[in-house]
């Protein structure tokens, strides 16, 4: 169990297809039960994928009905049973194919697929450690995530439905296990699940932190850490305080819905029958899902961000521009996440000026948005650009992020909200600055990171393909619906064919849903890319992009504690990209000051007098030798 | 490779023609006999048609893998001859070039096109106020996503990877970095005073007087309406008192009750201050009115108020709109069940005198029905409604 200990491999004997290892490994103990954090890693990544690929295909079916409201698919019923009668999608099945892509989606893909991922991959290796803190609770949290999507999929096969109160269940719909069929067993399924899964996220979080805090290698001090780390170690600061409320939120509906307790119901009489329920406030549990909610949206965007500014360094060949500011935005950003998500509740009739209140804080966070865009840009120019798939993605998550983090900054003003809330510009909104811009984050990672979880290069061409496809079709899917939002089209609608005044949005939503079709058929070229590299992709260099950060001075055969021998002490920051008078342009951690004297600056010592007396030195020699000739 | 042979040939290309001859001949087939056809062909899968598009997906992956050789066997050759070889960089430096003059363009055709079928004009007071802060929003983060997505785009094409150049080393720059975080708090604050007056002189309106008071109650799924009588109060009300003739539950313990009325439709005067009072009955529904800019969940066990001013009759708008058969509407705007998509009510503003008689045609809440459940004797209230009508006539 002592996979902190050092094992000293040779690298050439290894094996990647699983035969026996020397110290007495089985299949099981390698692949199933690891306790290794690379493997972990690429657990979280394919039980990601394949979630994601899950809640794409409900989302495309959803978007049928959308699209065609009035014909029918008899292949639908073939499919789906009674969940769609005589070829179209019921009513209830509708909102439950809405549940449960948005739950897959941000919990089970961009939560554990992304931090798990990437998370379990870069801390050790970045940071200069053998293994996570405790690897035995590492392997807990990805086997209660794995049960919790396996039991968040299993609703579909109960005879009422999945959850269907959208996937933020408010209660009365979700407590009421009589208001909607999706509220009886699925909702309680839906229940169990998400316990398992915060279970899981707090082993993860916690094991991610201690291992930030306590395991970096010598010379690794915060402000040396990439930005990757960074972004990782305050999502899972945000991930710890956050999910215990959800929790929280999650236990007393559970209690109402099964033991009859009020606390969040009162005064109700459903379908004509007055039930028992009195004194409890439906709106308590809107403020314990958003605390979590709102910080939720941020465990999703910061790891992307902090994939995309290290992934836009290193292919840039610049230093990220402004690494301190990149870090305090963070860093502001964890902090007041906690503390705006009334901005979600703005027309649940709260006192108009704690509306008030949470508008000023709302808007006081899209300034270290702004920071941190400006900063990309900065990056970006007068860079030397390599179009890796990998930086395709990074720049698409930028470009998502712009575009939706200013429909924010309406949202985020009550008084727009007044007409725009729940409404389809919400979900311009949330899918461009979240689900788009996170998505490209973590495919960014996928591709960056590919050769190091499997030794092998993906497909640069497919790569391109699947970047422009799924850029271009994502634009086309989100971008009208802005304006659907402006005419006060509701989210979460079956049907536009009710409303007079919403049958000129008909057209629009079949082109939509081409388009999403497109999209949603373009990631066969990243499934095909990442399976077929797997076993068959071009074997990679130690280094295939030139970076600076600790994970490329490992062996591209894995092992047991990343380094066959010391683990290697860092010098300096992770971003000495083009550094003038370098021979390459790039000079990783591991290079100390005294082997790059011509190309250090006086900024490089600044809290090091010894460093910089000794830069001084050199120079003056350099003078005076200039002199001389 | 034989397969990038047969994958070059023209044998394939006219395969491919007609293979989507016999396809499209294949889904008319299908189509016309199901038109004509009687409704028991509707549950029958048309597996060739699916078969036809799996097919078709298969034959545009395989076009993309010809592309894809034909893109090396090009570049191969290029270096066989001594040159460099395909320069990707370049390439997608030129897409993203492409990708941003095509974006620009779409996005103006989007905010002309999809722009100009977005609400009208407000019809209420507020609405004005509410309109005017989004314009300025509008304005200000518009210019920040037309310059930063140039500049995105722009500098990929423009700083694309060349072998002859160094990107140029520049870490931070305190003062530029200090300019982009203080401009936009500027402007932000600017947006926050600005909305937070709008938004406490919309909802902050306990102390305003002269209501027209209308209750609005959500169950699953539509709408009621209850109006005061002449009193101008309407009566309170306790769930634990609702039945099926007294289905909001209202306390006919007390006076103010006996006179409401009920209504289908909800009838606003323009021009006067009313307040809406939502409430919902089984689960959260919203009382959505966009044309008015209101909006405000009916949470149960929570009754909450609205208040605001129309100032734009139905007719007036539909000559506005030139459409005959526009109407305002209350949406539900918040998910409550398989019904929620259509639970609408119809709102017609009205001037004043319209407004008295269709007042005059409403019938009491209190109704036949409901009158012998609580045991009333038939005349006795009747009696009084009718005084305070004389009164009021005098
Ligand atoms: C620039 C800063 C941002 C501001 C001012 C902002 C503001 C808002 C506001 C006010 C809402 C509520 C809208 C409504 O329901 O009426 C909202 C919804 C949402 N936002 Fe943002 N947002 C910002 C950035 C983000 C980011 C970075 C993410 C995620 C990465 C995000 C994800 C979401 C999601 C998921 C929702 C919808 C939740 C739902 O109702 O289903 N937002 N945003
Ligand atoms: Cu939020
Ligand atoms: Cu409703």
């Amino acid at each position: 169990m002592s996979t902190v200990a050092v094992h000293d491999h040779g690298v050439a004997h290894h094996d990647e297809h699983g035969h026996e290892h020397h110290h007495n490994e089985t299949f099981v103990s390698k692949y199933i039960f690891s306790m290794d954090h690379k493997m972990i890693g690429k657990q979280f990544l394919i039980t990601g994928i394949t979630m994601a690929v899950i809640a794409m295909i409900l989302s495309i079916l959803f978007r049928i009905q959308l699209a065609y409201p009035d014909k029918t698919f008899p292949l639908l019923t073939t499919l789906l049973g009674h969940f769609a009668p005589n070829g179209r999608i019921s009513t209830e099945f509708y909102l439950s194919l809405v549940t449960i892509h948005g739950t897959i989606m941000v919990f089970f893909v961009l939560t554990a697929g992304l931090s798990g991922t990437f998370a379990n991959l870069l801390i050790p290796l970045q940071i200069g450690a053998r293994d996570m803190a405790s690897p035995f609770m590492n392997m807990l949290s990805y086997w209660f995530f794995f049960l919790a999507s396996v039991v968040m999929l299993s609703s579909f096969f109960v005879q009422s439905g999945p959850a269907s109160g959208g996937w933020t269940i408010y209660p009365p719909l979700s407590a009421l296990p009589k208001a909607m069929p999706g509220s009886g067993e699925g909702m309680t399924l839906w229940l169990i699940s998400m316990v398992l899964f915060v279970a899981s996220s707090l082993m993860g979080g916690i094991n991610y932190v201690s291992t930030i805090l306590n395991m970096r290698t010598k010379g690794m001090d915060l402000w040396k850490m990439p930005l990757t780390i960074w972004a990782l170690f305050l999502t899972a600061v945000l991930g710890i305080l956050a999910f215990p409320v959800l929790v929280a939120g999650v236990v007393l509906l559970i209690f109402d819905r099964s033991f009859g307790t009020s606390f969040y119901l009162s005064d109700i009489v459903l379908n004509g029958v007055q039930q028992p329920y009195e004194g409890g406030s439906p709106i308590l549990f809107q403020h314990l899902f958003w605390f979590l909610g709102h910080p939720e949206v941020y465990i999703v965007i910061m790891p992307a961000m902090g994939i995309s500014s290290e992934i836009m360094s290193v292919n840039s060949r610049k230093p990220i521009f402004g690494y301190h500011a990149m870090v305090y935005s963070l860093i502001g950003i964890t902090v007041l996440s906690f503390i705006v998500w009334g901005h979600h509740m703005f027309v649940t009739g709260m006192n108009p000026f704690l509306g008030g209140v949470f508008m000023i804080t709302t808007l006081i966070i899209a300034v270290p948005s702004a920071v941190k865009t400006f900063n990309w840009l900065a990056t970006l120019w007068r860079g030397n650009i390599r179009f890796t798939p990998a930086m395709l993605f990074a720049i698409g998550m930028v470009s998502f992020f712009i575009s939706g983090g200013l429909t924010g900054i309406f949202l985020g003003n009550a008084a727009l909200d007044i007409n725009l809330h729940d409404t389809y510009f919400v979900v311009a909104h949330f899918h461009l600055v979240m689900g788009s811009a996170a998505i490209f984050g973590m495919l960014a990672g996928v591709y960056h990171w590919f050769p190091k979880m499997f030794g092998r290069l993906m497909d640069e061409k497919l790569g391109y393909l699947h970047f422009w496809l799924t850029f271009i079709g994502a634009y086309l899917v989100f971008f009208p619906m802005h304006f659907m939002g402006l005419d006060g089209v509701p989210r979460r609608y079956y049907a536009f064919t009710e409303f007079a005044s919403m049958q000129k949005w008909l057209t629009i939503n079949t082109f939509i849903t081409w388009a999403a079709i497109m999209a949603a058929l373009a990631q066969v070229a990243f499934l095909y890319n990442f399976v077929v590299s797997i076993f068959a992709g071009k074997k990679t260099t130690q280094n295939p992009w030139e970076s600076n950060t600790l994970e490329w001075t490992t062996p591209v055969e894995h092992l047991h504690g990343n380094w066959p021998g010391e683990i290697p002490t860092v010098y300096r920051w992770p971003y000495d990209y083009s550094k003038p008078g370098a021979e390459e342009d790039f000079i990783p951690q591991t290079v100390p000051f005294s082997q790059t004297m011509s190309s250090n600056l006086p900024h490089d010592f600044e809290d090091n007098p010894a460093g910089l007396a000794e830069l001084n030195r050199f120079k003056s020699t350099l003078k005076a030798e200039e002199k001389v000739k | 490779m034989a397969f990038k042979k047969l994958i070059n040939s023209k044998t394939i290309l006219s395969f491919f023609a007609a293979f989507m001859l016999f396809g499209t001949n294949l889904l008319m087939a299908q189509t016309t006999p199901g038109a004509t056809g009687a409704g028991e062909d509707a549950n029958q899968v048309n597996w060739t048609g699916v078969a036809y598009y799996v097919l078709l997906f298969f034959l545009i992956c395989l076009g993309i893998a010809a592309v894809g050789k034909i893109l090396k066997i090009y570049d191969l050759s290029l270096k066989i001859q001594g040159k460099k070889g395909l320069k990707w960089n370049n390439v997608m430096g030129v897409i993203c070039l492409v990708f941003l003059l095509a974006g620009l363009y779409g996005a103006y055709w989007s905010f002309t096109v999809q722009g100009s079928m977005t609400l009208p004009e407000a019809a209420s007071v507020h609405g004005v106020k509410v309109d005017e802060m989004f314009t300025l929003t509008t304005v200000l983060t518009m210019f920040v996503f037309f310059v930063t997505q140039i500049l995105l785009f722009g500098f990929l094409f423009k700083y694309r990877h060349s072998d002859k150049r160094r990107a140029h080393f520049l870490p931070h720059d305190n003062t530029i970095e200090k300019i982009w975080t203080i401009v936009p708090a500027v402007v932000l604050t600017i947006l926050v005073v600005f909305g937070f007056f709008t938004w406490q002189s919309i909802m902050d309106t306990q102390q305003v007087k002269g209501d027209i008071n209308i209750d609005i109650t959500g169950h699953q799924f539509a709408w009621e309406l209850r109006y005061p009588g002449k009193d101008g109060k309407l009566g309170p009300k306790n769930f634990k008192l609702t039945t099926a003739s007294n289905k909001l539950g209202v306390d006919f313990t007390k006076k103010s009750s006996f006179d409401d009325l009920s209504a289908d439709t909800m009838y606003l005067p323009v021009n006067k201050a009313i307040r809406l009072n939502i409430e919902a009955q089984d689960v959260i529904h919203s009382v959505y009115m966009p044309h008015f800019r209101v909006q405000l969940n009916a949470v149960p066990g929570l009754p909450t108020f609205f208040k605001f001013t129309p100032t734009i009759t139905t007719a007036q708008m539909r000559s506005r709109l030139n459409d005959p058969t526009f109407e305002y509407l209350v949406y539900c705007n918040k998910i409550c069940g398989g019904g929620h998509y259509n639970m609408q009510k119809v709102v017609r503003v009205v001037t004043e005198a319209e407004y008295q008689t269709w007042l005059l045609h409403q019938k009491p809440y209190l109704t036949d029905g409901l009158r012998k459940e609580l045991h009333f004797a038939a005349a006795e209230p009747q009696k009084t409604v009718s005084q305070n009508r004389l009164a009021l006539n005098n």
